[in-house]
């Protein structure tokens, strides 16, 4: 199920949460929501499960608007909601019962769904313990496996992997990216590794506002339009190569390195085609070329670049 | 009407499973048992066989324990934050207040089933008015689907139980004294209205055993009220300023 979110804005008071943004989900794709604390992630994911009423645009999924229909599109979507709040005084299986009742799944059904459920969220060891007896990691389980009981087909997660440790981290990613194969995943973060294992595409958001929108990729590229390149050159004149190597077309900076000395940080605007300029420049001036290495833009500076103006 | 259930039997349980539904039965039990046989205008100091007695100590017992059955529903999912959960999932807010309402009626109607016994000594040791019995019985249960009704609604305003508690403790005050008092000092129409608004009066008339349509009409439309009045209140997050 598709979603596509037009126009959308929700206003606390004065105060500006989500402002006028836009953007569409595919199914089949990992969104990976991404902003500082405080950017409207939430809100928007409040909006997105009817939570609450956005006060301007609209939001539809699949051809459902959410004015019209909540009740049919809360069916389709699992939700797992910021710090995982939980029932702590119930069972986890009559817990996941209850959510698979209330979200129209059969007493037929209902056995097969909670073997499934509890075996892929790794709770088959603790499905008879209280949900409070639970250590976090196994309680954010639980959180998913809630979200996951009557097979949505969008799956919303704020923040799923907080207060984990980092092997939890994993198990949950990778089966955020299983999920994903098959169904539409949103999920919110401001860890940025985070984003870059699970997700397929990228939205920024700051201060209500979508800043960027693209594969990790394509973002690492867009947020400057530059391409900085480092190369290691066995030479006797490192300022005489610097001058040369600032006359190759596109090159706009070179820097020595002080405190290694065979090494220039080249910036460029084209990519390929500067390192091919370069390589055929060692060449033609018989310089041993040692080391030729690109810099990828991490995410994390595209990210500050972008949230902090 | 399945989710109503559905929700109406969690809670349920989570009474079972906390020990409120049990302090709740053996305080309500000993406290209408003590005042029926053993104290003050019991059967016996009455010398007539009746639950009168019995329907007036329930009665003050019901005013404050189901404020305290009550204060938790909404309140508590609010500040842990199990509300969301609740809500985005494909259930109506109506039938989340309707389910919450069922569980704590029937706990009340379990409780009211455990006084039975009373009734069958007490018609065993003289000529009883069966008829005023069962209307007492049923004044206590409209009774309570108001208070009920009032609790979940000052439950649904707050997300601190204790605010909550003391809310519907007011509401129930002003219903069941407030109205009735001022229905005595006021004169025509309005004491009329501050009559017709007062619980008490309604109960009086029930428990004495005739059934005015006027008194089912004024518990069941408060009780409504009181559920819309929640319901409304959750819906709220929807308000588009």
């Amino acid at each position: 199920m598709d979603i596509t979110v037009s126009n959308l804005s929700k206003t606390y008071g004065d105060q500006k949460a989500v402002d006028n943004i836009s953007f569409q989900v595919k199914t089949g794709e990992i969104l990976g929501f991404l902003g500082p604390n405080g950017a409207g992630k939430t809100t928007t994911m409040k909006v997105l499960t009817c939570y609450m009423a956005p006060s301007s645009g609209t939001v539809k999924v699949g051809d459902l608007d959410i004015f019209d229909h909540p009740e049919e599109i809360k069916k389709h979507i699992g939700y797992l909601p910021e710090n995982n709040p939980l029932y702590l005084e119930m069972p986890v299986l009559e817990y996941l019962s209850f959510v698979a009742g209330i979200q129209g799944v059969t007493k037929e059904q209902l056995p097969g769904r909670l073997r499934t459920i509890v075996s892929k969220c790794g709770l088959n060891k603790e499905k008879h313990k209280k949900i409070g007896e639970l250590s976090k990691g196994y309680r954010q389980r639980v959180g998913l496996a809630q979200a996951l009981i009557h097979d949505p087909e969008i799956l919303i997660l704020d923040e799923p992997t907080t207060g984990l440790d980092p092997n939890q981290i994993v198990e949950i990613r990778n089966l955020i990216r299983e999920i994903g194969k098959e169904k539409t995943v949103i999920l919110s973060t401001h860890i940025l590794p985070e984003v870059e294992a699970t997700c397929d595409r990228i939205l920024i958001i700051s201060n209500g506002k979508i800043v960027a929108d693209g594969t990790p990729d394509t973002l690492s590229n867009q947020a400057q339009g530059k391409y900085i390149v480092t190369i290691r050159i066995k030479a006797e004149t490192p300022e005489g190569i610097a001058a040369q190597l600032r006359k190759l077309p596109g090159v706009s900076i070179v820097e020595l390195d002080p405190t290694r000395p065979d090494w220039f940080q080249i910036t460029a605007d084209t990519d390929l085609e500067t390192r091919e300029a370069i390589f055929r420049l060692c060449v033609n001036n018989h310089w041993v070329l040692i080391e030729m290495t690109p810099v990828e833009e991490r995410l994390e500076d595209i990210f500050r670049e972008l949230t902090l103006k | 009407m399945k989710n109503i259930w559905i929700i109406a039997n969690r809670e349920f349980r989570t009474f079972l499973d906390s020990l409120v539904a049990y302090i709740l039965l053996v305080v309500f039990l000993g406290l209408s048992g003590f005042f029926t046989w053993l104290f003050g205008t019991d059967v016996f100091y009455i010398k007539q066989a009746t639950l009168l007695p019995f329907f007036q100590i329930a009665y003050w017992t019901l005013f404050f324990f189901i404020p305290a059955l009550t204060m938790r529903m909404i309140a508590e999912e609010k500040r842990v934050g199990t509300l969301e959960t609740l809500l985005t999932r494909a259930i109506t807010d109506w039938q989340i207040v309707a389910g919450k309402y069922l569980a704590c009626l029937l706990l009340i109607g379990v409780a009211l089933l455990f006084t039975l016994p009373y009734y069958f000594t007490v018609s065993w040791l003289g000529p009883i008015d069966h008829g005023a019995v069962w209307c007492g019985y049923l004044g206590l249960l409209l009774l309570s689907s108001v208070y009920i009704s009032i609790g979940i609604f000052a439950s649904s305003i707050t997300s601190n139980q204790i605010v909550a508690f003391l809310l519907a403790l007011v509401i129930g005050i002003v219903f069941h004294w407030i109205f009735d008092l001022m229905s005595s000092v006021a004169s025509g129409s309005l004491a009329g209205l501050m009559n017709y608004l007062s619980t008490s009066s309604h109960f009086a008339s029930v428990s004495r055993g005739v059934i005015d349509s006027r008194d089912i009409i004024y518990f069941v439309s408060l009780s409504l009220l009181g559920l819309i009045l929640a319901e409304a209140q959750l819906a709220s997050r929807n308000v588009v300023d």
